[in-house]
């Protein structure tokens, strides 16, 4: 049971970062354990993945041949299958959107405990894991009891692993039940004329905007600075503007020279999307708004006074 | 058609907190509907208004203090509450399976066909009950739904689920489901003043888990929270001091730097 079973996540063909990532958390937790590392590639080109996902430190891959996308009842049932067929007693999955459809479901068939969305974790006698609560605004140690469970690792936390392995590779198939959930394709949404992610100066408005008609004054202050003005997700929620100009996980992944965050708290879907820009500067009236820990410059104060002050700076 | 909807009171702190011991100081922290769960009771009272359900029943885990919270989804539309609390919810962290347990008691007496709950608490963040819930009771799921169709004689939820990076899956989810609701899938109602009066007339069903054939050993949780502490920052972020005018100067002389201008 000391194994370790990450599950590696892909899309359209592609493996996701975050499954090389979760490969590195998984090798961590096999080291502590004294057991091997498993990962599963499961749908699509198995074949591929399973070359890829060979990566240094990776003791077995089970290639699973079921299916091309995503599919929850696959995943959960693949799991299964290789927990019975294998010396795996804990499983790791990335915390992504896919991850959290059948992660929770896994834990519960297996009645394992779940933790999910780590940042980081210490293995002795048993798991500890550090993760964020209250909007990122503290940290947490949570201790598991027993040693087995199913983690979720959030993504850009732990370095991709690299190199080649020596991996064994096994190729299954495994019999699931009928999905009562059919994927009936997939839509593309962020389009339209406006490209953020080629801007190399965004000014970019959250929920510390509070009023619609509010957006006149960073749209002002766009125009002042050739900037082009996108947003966090609350603002696009909202309608008030299009979803092209979201940045984050669900949105855009942006990395201009010049990122200005104006009264948005940093939130992890958040920072996903612009934690490469050249030079971050925040403008938050929240001295402990996250945002302020991946900043280069900070204002602590009110956006309301501190962005007309800016506008006439470049009048 | 019965929906069932999994709403949250969430603590959010103030901009100055404290921390005792494992969490933020009950001072310094405020209260309010999950922000997912609002749309989660929206799209219920959507299905109640378009004739497709019959009845909209909100269920929370919490303390008596939690019911301001609960009238808030009475006073948008939904037609009944049940809050479920007990001195072994206070003992410390409730796990996700311990929550399920919960829900399922709660979902056997009142046998939904769709149960809507919130991507995630804003709080704890976990994302997790719903679709642990699904699996527990044997109905379909889906997480992170930002777009929802309910064919009642189909028997189907036609959904977008939300991806990353700007995709969406259009996925066929048979009922009886689970949905977790992503932000954004509808445009949440403020509560009209008459809402408001009708939910001070509306029943909130208060029960422990005696009523609910539960005991403490069922909700035992697996997990213990030992530490809470701010992190450490890992910016060096320089910090701008000054009034506004003061600020904004140093903020144009830092962009101009930069290479910014109109
Ligand atoms: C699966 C999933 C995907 C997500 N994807 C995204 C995504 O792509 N992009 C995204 O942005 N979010 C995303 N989110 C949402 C994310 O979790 C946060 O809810 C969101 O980023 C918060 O936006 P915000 O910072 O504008 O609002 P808040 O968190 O409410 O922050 C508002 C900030 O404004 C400050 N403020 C208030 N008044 C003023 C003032 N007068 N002057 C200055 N500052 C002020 C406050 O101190 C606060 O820090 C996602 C969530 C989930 C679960
Ligand atoms: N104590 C609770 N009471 C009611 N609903 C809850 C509770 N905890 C979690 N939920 C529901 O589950 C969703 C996801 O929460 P979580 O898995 O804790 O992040 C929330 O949006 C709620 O709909």
């Amino acid at each position: 049971m000391s194994d370790v079973l990450v599950v590696s996540e892909h899309r359209r063909g592609e493996l996701r970062d975050v499954s090389y990532e979760a490969i590195t958390a998984g090798r961590e937790l096999a080291d502590a354990r004294g057991g091997d590392l498993r990962v599963a590639a499961i749908g699509g080109d198995v074949d591929g993945f399973a070359e890829d996902l060979n990566r240094e430190g990776v003791d077995a891959v089970h290639a699973v041949a079921n299916g091309e996308e995503f599919d929850h009842n696959v995943y959960q049932s693949a799991v299964g299958a290789l927990l019975e067929r294998t010396d795996a007693g804990t499983v790791v999955i990335p915390n992504s959107v896919n991850g959290l459809d059948y992660a929770p479901a896994v834990a519960e068939e297996h009645d394992l405990p779940l933790v999910t969305d780590a940042i980081g974790f210490e293995y002795d006698d048993g798991l500890t894991v550090t993760r964020e609560m209250y909007g990122s605004k503290v940290e947490t140690t949570v201790d598991v009891d027993g040693d087995r469970f199913v983690l979720t690792v959030r993504g850009g936390e732990w370095a991709p692993a690299e190199g080649v392995g020596d991996a064994t590779v096994e190729s299954v198939e495994v019999d699931h039940p009928e999905s009562g959930a059919r994927v009936t394709g997939f839509e593309e949404v962020a389009g339209g004329d406006v490209d953020i992610s080629e801007a190399d100066v965004l000014v970019s408005v959250g929920r510390g905007i509070e009023e619609e008609e509010n957006l006149e004054l960073v749209e002002e202050l766009a125009d002042a600075l050739g900037a082009t003005l996108s947003a966090s997700r609350p603002i696009v929620d909202n309608g008030w503007l299009p979803k092209n100009r979201q940045v984050g996980q669900s949105g855009k992944v942006v990395t201009p020279d010049v990122y200005i965050a104006i009264g948005i708290s940093g939130a992890v879907q958040h920072v996903a999307g612009m934690k490469g820009s050249d030079t971050i500067v925040a403008i938050n009236t929240d001295p402990n708004a996250p945002i302020f820990d991946i900043a280069d410059y900070g204002v602590v104060g009110d956006l309301f006074d501190v962005v007309p002050e800016l506008i006439d700076e470049f009048a | 058609m019965k929906v069932l909807v999994t709403v949250k009171e969430v603590a959010e702190p103030d901009d100055d907190f404290a921390i005792e011991g494992t969490d933020i100081a009950e001072a310094d922290l405020e209260y309010d509907l999950n922000e997912w769960d609002d749309y989660a009771v929206e799209a219920a009272v959507q299905l109640a208004e378009a004739g497709i359900a019959d009845e909209v029943v909100a269920v929370t885990i919490g303390p008596e203090r939690a019911e301001e919270t609960i009238r808030m989804a009475l006073a948008k539309g939904a037609d009944r509450a049940v809050r479920v609390w007990d001195d072994a919810f206070e003992e410390g962290f409730s796990d996700v399976a311990a929550k399920v347990t919960t829900f399922e008691a709660v979902v056997e007496a009142e046998e939904p066909d769709l149960v809507l709950g919130g991507v995630q608490a804003a709080d704890t963040g976990f994302g997790a009950t719903g679709v642990a819930l699904a699996e527990r009771i044997g109905f379909e799921h889906a997480a992170v739904v930002n777009d929802l169709e309910v064919d009642a004689d189909a028997g189907v939820a036609r959904v977008h689920r939300e991806l990353e990076g700007g995709v969406e899956e259009l996925t066929d989810v048979d009922l009886p489901a689970v949905l977790t609701v992503q932000t954004g899938l509808n445009e949440p109602r403020y509560a009209s003043l008459r809402g408001i009066r009708q939910a001070q007339r509306k029943e909130i069903d208060a029960k422990d888990l005696a009523d609910l054939g539960l005991s403490a050993a069922d909700v035992e949780s697996a997990l213990a929270i030992t530490s809470m502490y701010e992190p450490e920052s890992e910016s060096d972020a320089e910090i701008i001091e000054g009034d506004a005018g003061e600020a904004a100067g140093r903020l144009a002389e830092v962009l101009r730097e930069k290479g910014v201008s109109a």
